[in-house]
């Protein structure tokens, strides 16, 4: 009975230590966390810590940063401070919306074409197809037939992400079907629908939350890109893309206008970048195991 | 020998298209399986043994129906399952059980051990809720696990506590055959005794009757009723094992039982070694497959194939150099 006891002991202390101490023993997954934390809480208080970020004082215009105005003022006399604020908004919702839709999109393509190889063949010429274009491009054209809009810079953004997470995901199902445990599921008479939701599917997640980070910081880079182009959101939304794009003009006279939303993209990215860099060593079963 | 049949392979061939080229046109086959027959009856033991690349796992792979066999028959119980498909072959699955080789890849890493076990039963619906897990229980119980491991995960099981998982696993819906491919030649030798002993007591049991593949002939002559040696996709004889480790009739089952160890260092061996590599097995020598290995090999041999035929009462072999019905001990070596 003490044997019994002694060998429950290690599972029961893994129940008990959960995601927080694992994210704490991990110093890279800590520090990705944090920054993106404060981000987003930033982006969510926004109303409460940040003035309007459209009101135009054409006195207080290209003010330099000072206790009043953290972070100086634009052209138009606006408030980069809560500019800034109100654009990680624009950065978060881009990045986690983009991660979130084409992970799933591309989890469900590529789990069904590693798994059916007649889907395979017709989906993958597609996927090569969509790959072929430029996004940028892609994008530019999407913003030229509709409306810009928030939704639309987000679509144009994961029409190009879902063939690469396709990709991903097709290839590590293809080597999970090979597995032998894969056989000793049909040997036990389990039938596809649960192959490959039971079987597959949670051999399958780890590498793609992964490059879900990836994607996300990438998607923040690209809404930015587009919007510093002019294709990207609406300029009446304060997003740092657009913030750059705006203050382009006055770059010599007060540089900051630039620098600043700059760094705060940097920061975003690299913490984003960071927290993949953690899981993908933490998730990865050879390096997980030394505990 | 008046048990019944429980599985009967007739000619049974695999063959793997070797493609090449830009078109991926068919240059050639390997003809991993090349002709297999055997009758595998409840209660019994058949094992089949033979050096790597020999066919022996894709018999076990093909009878199991998880690779589609390209000619003969394989009959399990009264069902023809040859050609049957995936959802045709569904419930037939229930009579035929496999334990894996290596007890790391073959459990699902991020299923409890009682899911993997009890999988099984919740496929083909025999058990729910507590029930199910009550049967999961009693089969941990059974293969020699304590139920409390149920919540488990495979990475905290050693390799034969792995193993019994797996075998508990081809349990779960009461089979009457199990194909067990190389069960126990991952594991350390000491543990590799517990879980052929396991598998022996299940046997007597529950009358299992067991296609036991390895290429282990210490292992082969501790669980074994009786004995196929593959040889480049060919059965070359198949004899009970008192029979076949007493006086084996093919050349090659000699070499094979000459190159076993014998943990007694005054017995003086004579060693019977081959030359040569084992030929590929997408080209097979004409004749007898063996022929270019054979110290006792012939003109003939190069030509005629030989069948498998009954020499002694229960005891075949496909060697053209043997006469049904003859005594002689040994072959006389070929003149050259």
């Amino acid at each position: 009975m003490s044997a019994a006891s002694i060998a429950l002991e290690p599972a029961a202390g893994r129940a008990s230590s959960g995601l927080w101490s694992e994210i704490r023993r991990n110093p890279t997954i800590f520090l990705g966390c944090a920054i993106l934390l404060v981000l987003a809480a930033c982006a969510i208080l926004a109303p409460w810590i940040a003035a309007d970020p459209l009101k135009h004082a054409p006195v207080n215009r290209l003010k330099a940063p000072s206790a009043e105005f953290w972070f100086g003022t634009d052209q138009f006399g606006r408030d980069i401070y809560s500019r800034i604020v109100y654009g990680a908004r624009v950065s978060l919702i881009v990045g986690l919306s983009v991660a979130a839709i084409s992970s799933v999109l591309g989890l469900t393509i590529g789990l069904l074409c590693g798994f059916y190889r007649w889907f395979d063949g017709i989906v993958m010429r597609i996927m090569d197809g969509i790959m072929a274009i430029p996004s940028i491009l892609l994008a530019i054209a999407l913003i030229t037939l509709v409306h810009p809009s928030l939704t639309v810079v987000i679509i144009a953004i994961i029409i190009p992400e879902v063939p690469r997470i396709v990709r991903l995901v097709r290839s590590v199902v293809l080597s999970i079907r090979e597995q032998p445990y894969i056989d000793g599921a049909v040997a036990g008479g389990t039938k596809a629908p649960r192959l490959l939701v039971r079987h597959v599917l949670p051999n399958a997640v780890a590498p793609l939350i992964v490059q879900a980070t990836y994607v996300c910081a990438s998607a923040i880079i690209t809404e930015a890109g587009l919007s510093f182009l002019g294709a990207g959101v609406p300029p009446e939304i304060p997003s740092w893309g657009n913030i750059i794009a705006q203050g382009r003009v006055f770059f010599q006279l007060t540089p900051w206008v630039i620098l600043i939303p700059g760094v705060f993209l940097a920061l975003t990215v690299l913490a984003v970048n960071m927290l993949g860099d953690g899981l993908r060593d933490r998730l990865d079963p050879r390096l997980a195991r030394r505990m | 020998m008046s048990e019944p049949v429980k599985l009967e392979v007739t000619d049974l061939v695999k063959h793997f298209p070797v493609r090449a080229g830009l078109l991926q046109r068919q240059v050639g086959a390997v003809r991993a399986v090349d002709g297999v027959s055997f009758k595998l009856r409840r209660g019994e033991t058949l094992g089949v043994v033979g050096e790597s690349g020999c066919g022996k796992s894709t018999v076990g792979r093909t009878v199991m129906k998880l690779l589609e066999p390209s000619a003969g028959r394989i009959v399990l119980g009264k069902a023809d399952i040859t050609s049957l498909g995936r959802q045709a072959m569904w419930p037939h699955r229930r009579n035929i059980q496999m334990v894996f080789q290596d007890p790391f890849s073959s459990l699902n890493p991020r299923m409890s051990a009682g899911d993997i076990v009890g999988e099984p039963i919740r496929n083909f619906g025999l058990a729910k809720g507590s029930e199910r897990e009550q049967q999961v229980a009693a089969l941990f119980d059974r293969v020699g696990l304590r139920p409390e491991a149920m919540r488990k995960y495979p990475h905290e099981f050693s390799g034969g506590q792995r193993q019994r998982l797996g075998i508990a696993k081809a349990l779960a819906v009461n089979p009457e055959v199990i194909v067990a491919d190389e069960p126990v030649s991952a594991l350390d030798v000491s543990v590799q005794a517990q879980v052929l002993n396991l598998m022996i007591d299940l046997q007597e049991e529950l009358r299992l009757a067991y296609l036991f593949i390895s290429h282990d002939l210490a292992v082969m002559r501790h669980i074994s009723h009786r004995i196929a040696v593959m040889y480049l996709g060919r059965i070359v004889e198949l004899a009970p094992k008192e029979a076949l480790f007493e006086q084996p009739l093919h050349p090659y089952t000699e070499a094979l039982l000459s190159a076993a160890p014998v943990p007694n260092p005054r017995i003086k061996k004579q060693r019977i070694i081959l030359q040569g590599d084992v030929p590929s097995p997408s080209k097979p020598p004409s004749g007898c497959h063996f022929h270019t290995r054979c110290p006792y090999a012939i003109a003939r041999c190069k030509t005629e194939d030989p069948k498998l035929r009954e020499i002694r009462p229960g005891h075949f072999a496909a060697c053209i150099r043997r006469e049904p019905g003859e005594t002689q001990p040994a072959l006389a070596p070929a003149q050259h």
